[in-house]
C-alpha cells in the first residue's frame, strides 16, 4: 500500500496550521491591512472556479497540445452549479451532476 | 457526513490508497484544498503549485483564529496549539454560537464541537468513501470521475456573498484556463486563482446576505455573524 502521499497530507497541514494557529498563538499578528484581508476573503471563489474551469474545460492531447474540449462533465459541474445555487446543498450537487453524467454515458452520450 | 464520504470516493479513484486519503483527513483537515490535491495528483502535477493553493484556501482561518484569540488567552499554550489544527469553517461557526448563547468561552464546547461534531465525522465519512471507492470498478462508468470539479465549483458557489466574490471567481476561471492552456494546468491554475481576487477588488462591494458555505460539510455557516457575536465576548 503506497505512502507517499502521506507526506504531502504532512506539507498540507504545515501551510494550514499557521492561519490556524498564528493568532491564537501569538494574539495581534494577524492585523493585516484591510486590503490583505480583503484579497485573501476572495482567493478562495478565485482557486476553486479556476480549478473547476480548468480540470472540466482543458484537455491535453496526445501531441501534448492543450485545448478546451467540451464534454459531458461540463453539464454535470453546471447542474451542480446549479442546484448548489439553489439549494445551498452541496452534497445534493454532487449527487445531480453525478447522476446526469451518468445516465448520458449510459447512453452513449460522451 | 456526505461531502467527506464523496472525499473518499474521489481519493480512492485518483488513486489514493486508504492510508493516504486518511492522512489527508486527519493532517491537512481541509475539505477544498483535499478536494484540489486530488485533481492535482490525479493529473501527476508537483506538489509545489498544491502547496500554495492550499496556503490561500486555508489563509481564511486566520479570521476565525483572530476572533477566537482574545477568549481564549487564559488557556495552556499547547492545548491552544491544539485547538488550532481542527479549527475549520464549521468548527469556528459552532464554537462562537455555543460561546455567544452561553455568553462566555467554553473549552470544553469547543472541543466537543470541533472534534466530535466535525473533525471525527469528516474522517469516518473519508474512511466510508475510501472502504467503497475501491470496490467500484470503473468509476467513471458512474460520473464519479467528475465529482472532483463538480465539488469545486460548488464550493467556489457557497463562498460566492458579493459581487466581489462573484467577480473574483469569474476571472479567476476565465484566466485560468487561458493561462492553463498556454502554460500548463499546474501554473494556470495558481495564476487564475491569484489575479481574480486582483479584479474582485476593483469591483464596489455589494455583498448580500447569503452565508458562506464550509468546506468541510459543505453547507452554508453564519461566519460573519459568529464572528461579530464572538468579538463581543467577555
Amino acid at each position: 500500500m503506497s505512502t507517499d502521499l502521506v507526506v504531502l497530507a504532512l506539507l498540507m497541514m504545515a501551510v494550514t496550521y499557521p492561519s490556524r494557529a498564528l493568532p491564537l498563538l501569538a494574539p495581534g499578528i494577524e492585523r493585516l491591512p484591510p486590503r490583505a484581508l480583503l484579497y485573501l476573503r476572495l482567493v478562495g471563489p478565485a482557486v476553486l472556479a479556476s480549478i473547476a474551469a480548468t480540470q472540466t474545460l482543458v484537455r491535453t492531447d496526445s501531441d501534448g497540445v492543450r485545448s478546451i474540449v467540451p464534454t459531458v462533465d461540463i453539464l454535470g459541474v453546471v447542474l451542480c452549479l446549479v442546484v448548489v445555487a439553489w439549494r445551498r446543498n452541496l452534497f445534493l450537487g454532487l449527487v445531480a451532476g453525478v447522476a446526469l453524467v451518468a445516465v448520458l454515458r449510459f447512453a452513449g452520450v460522451g | 457526513m456526505g461531502f467527506g464520504f464523496v472525499f473518499g470516493l474521489a481519493a480512492r479513484n485518483a488513486g489514493y490508497s486508504a492510508v493516504e486519503a486518511m492522512a489527508m483527513s486527519v493532517f491537512a483537515f481541509a475539505g477544498a484544498a483535499q478536494f484540489a490535491a486530488v485533481g492535482y495528483v490525479s493529473a501527476g502535477l508537483p506538489w509545489l503549485p498544491i502547496l500554495v493553493l492550499t496556503f490561500f484556501l486555508n489563509a481564511r482561518h486566520l479570521l476565525y483564529s483572530a476572533s477566537l484569540a482574545p477568549g481564549l488567552r487564559h488557556v495552556p499554550f499547547l492545548q491552544r496549539a491544539a485547538m488550532a489544527h481542527v479549527l475549520t469553517d464549521e468548527a469556528f461557526a459552532l464554537a462562537a454560537t455555543h460561546f455567544h448563547r452561553l455568553g462566555r468561552v467554553d473549552v470544553p464546547g469547543y472541543w466537543i464541537g470541533a472534534v466530535l461534531g466535525v473533525f471525527i465525522p469528516w474522517n469516518l465519512a473519508t474512511l466510508a468513501g475510501v472502504a467503497l471507492g475501491g470496490s467500484i470498478p470503473e468509476p467513471s462508468r458512474f460520473g464519479l470521475d467528475i465529482v472532483f470539479p463538480a465539488a469545486m465549483a460548488g464550493l467556489a458557489v457557497g463562498l460566492m456573498t458579493g459581487r466581489r466574490e462573484v467577480v473574483a471567481a469569474a476571472f479567476g476561471a476565465v484566466i485560468g484556463v487561458g493561462a492553463s492552456i498556454v502554460l500548463g494546468p499546474g501554473v494556470g491554475i495558481v495564476v487564475g486563482g491569484l489575479v481574480g481576487p486582483l479584479l474582485g477588488m476593483a469591483m464596489p462591494d455589494g455583498r448580500g446576505h447569503v452565508e458562506p458555505d464550509s468546506d468541510v460539510t459543505g453547507m452554508p455557516v453564519d461566519l460573519d455573524t459568529a464572528m461579530a457575536d464572538v468579538a463581543d465576548l467577555p
